[in-house]
């Protein structure tokens, strides 16, 4: 019942924010309104956490299999990426390199730069 | 009395108009080569997402059975993403601690790698000639499919051909996302699930789980805050780049 009872409360979450979306005409789609507004729970009613604990860690525990459906819709754009493929190809493979490296530097030196910051305010007192 | 070539005939017939072949052949296809993944030590080359949708693929050419009919049995599996992403925000607040100390990283690192990842893999398909139709679908490419298509249409790209485009690039960031990560010298999975999440969504996502709770954690949080802003920013970004 607990499992049920979790999808049920997830499916609640996502509808509240489809609707959010519509209504307040935010460039966000509802699913990811709903984990905002589940997150918000969690932080501040305690008793949510166990309504959705076993419900959330199955759907999450085979997350790669809910991407296969709309994977397989690459079939219908390969006539379309015959001639393409290759600069494409070099775009998404090196674009997504740079994105990598540069989101997690900029990460990295975001964190030293602060602590640089708290070590010296420490020092400073 | 019908011959058995012709009853087969038959049987299939009725079971391309049920719903029944799109799902079973998923969630069949997706268990075989998941336990081929786990028994290969996760060798990268057999990531359940790639050797899944190629399967399936060849098994669609071969029965010559279109999409549309697979996808009226899949769907019911597609429809799961939603819930899903509603749950990502249990990881996430089991990270609290850990996210109330990195808040501010986690923000600039986001909107940061949203720019940068968009400018970047706009400016080499334009570099190689792609056309500009293309060039539009490609710059949504790192955000969650049903966001990135919304965005493409807004800014005259391909709803669908960015839905291709961002299937790949999550599926390039499943196999190379924590190589790469390595080679750059990142230790801390926090940092790695952020890059994850900006560069690769949900495909990443589901990789960075495997790796540890923490990383997935904050690849989900990283996911749903590149949506955001992606979808703001990327109107005004192609008006300046275009």
């Amino acid at each position: 019942m607990n499992f049920l009872n979790g999808l049920t409360l997830l499916l609640v979450y996502q509808l509240v924010g489809e609707v959010l979306s519509r209504l307040l005409q935010i460039p966000v789609p509802g699913p990811v309104l709903g984990m905002l507004l589940l997150f918000l729970s969690l932080f501040f009613f305690k008793k949510t956490k166990s309504a959705v604990d076993e419900s959330s860690s199955a759907i999450l525990s085979h997350l790669s299999l809910l991407f296969i459906p709309a994977g397989v819709g690459l079939m219908t754009h390969f006539s379309r990426l015959e001639q393409v493929w290759l600069p494409i190809s070099i775009a998404l493979i090196f674009g997504a390199i740079i994105s990598f490296v540069a989101t997690a530097w900029l990460m990295q030196l975001t964190i030293w730069l602060l602590n640089k910051k708290v070590a010296k305010g420490g020092n400073d007192e | 009395m019908m011959s058995s070539d012709n009853q087969l005939a038959v049987i299939w017939v009725y079971l391309s108009t049920t719903p029944l072949i799109g799902l079973t052949l998923t969630l069949v296809v997706y268990s075989l080569t998941y336990q081929l993944y786990i028994r290969s030590q996760s060798s990268p080359l057999l990531n359940p997402v790639l050797v899944s949708i190629t399967v399936i693929i060849c098994v669609l050419l071969i029965t010559d059975t279109s999409y549309q009919t697979y996808f009226d049995g899949a769907q019911y599996i597609h429809f799961l993403l939603g819930p899903s992403t509603v749950a990502l925000a249990v990881p996430l607040y089991e990270q609290l601690p850990k996210l109330k100390r990195l808040w501010l990283p986690v923000l600039i690192s986001i909107v940061g790698g949203v720019f940068i990842g968009v400018i970047s893999a706009v400016l080499i398909a334009r570099g190689l000639g792609v056309s500009l139709e293309i060039q539009l679908s490609i710059a949504p490419k790192s955000v969650t499919a049903p966001v990135a298509m919304g965005i493409s249409e807004q800014i005259g790209g391909l709803p669908s051909l960015t839905a291709a485009f961002v299937v790949i690039t999550g599926i390039i960031g499943a196999l190379l996302g924590v190589h790469i990560l390595k080679l750059a010298g990142i230790k801390d999975d926090a940092v790695k699930g952020i890059a994850m999440g900006v560069s690769s969504h949900g495909i990443g996502t589901a990789r960075a789980f495997q790796m540890s709770q923490e990383m997935g954690a904050f690849s989900g949080l990283a996911m749903a805050l590149t949506a955001l802003t992606t979808a703001i920013a990327l109107p005004w970004l192609i008006q300046w780049l275009f």
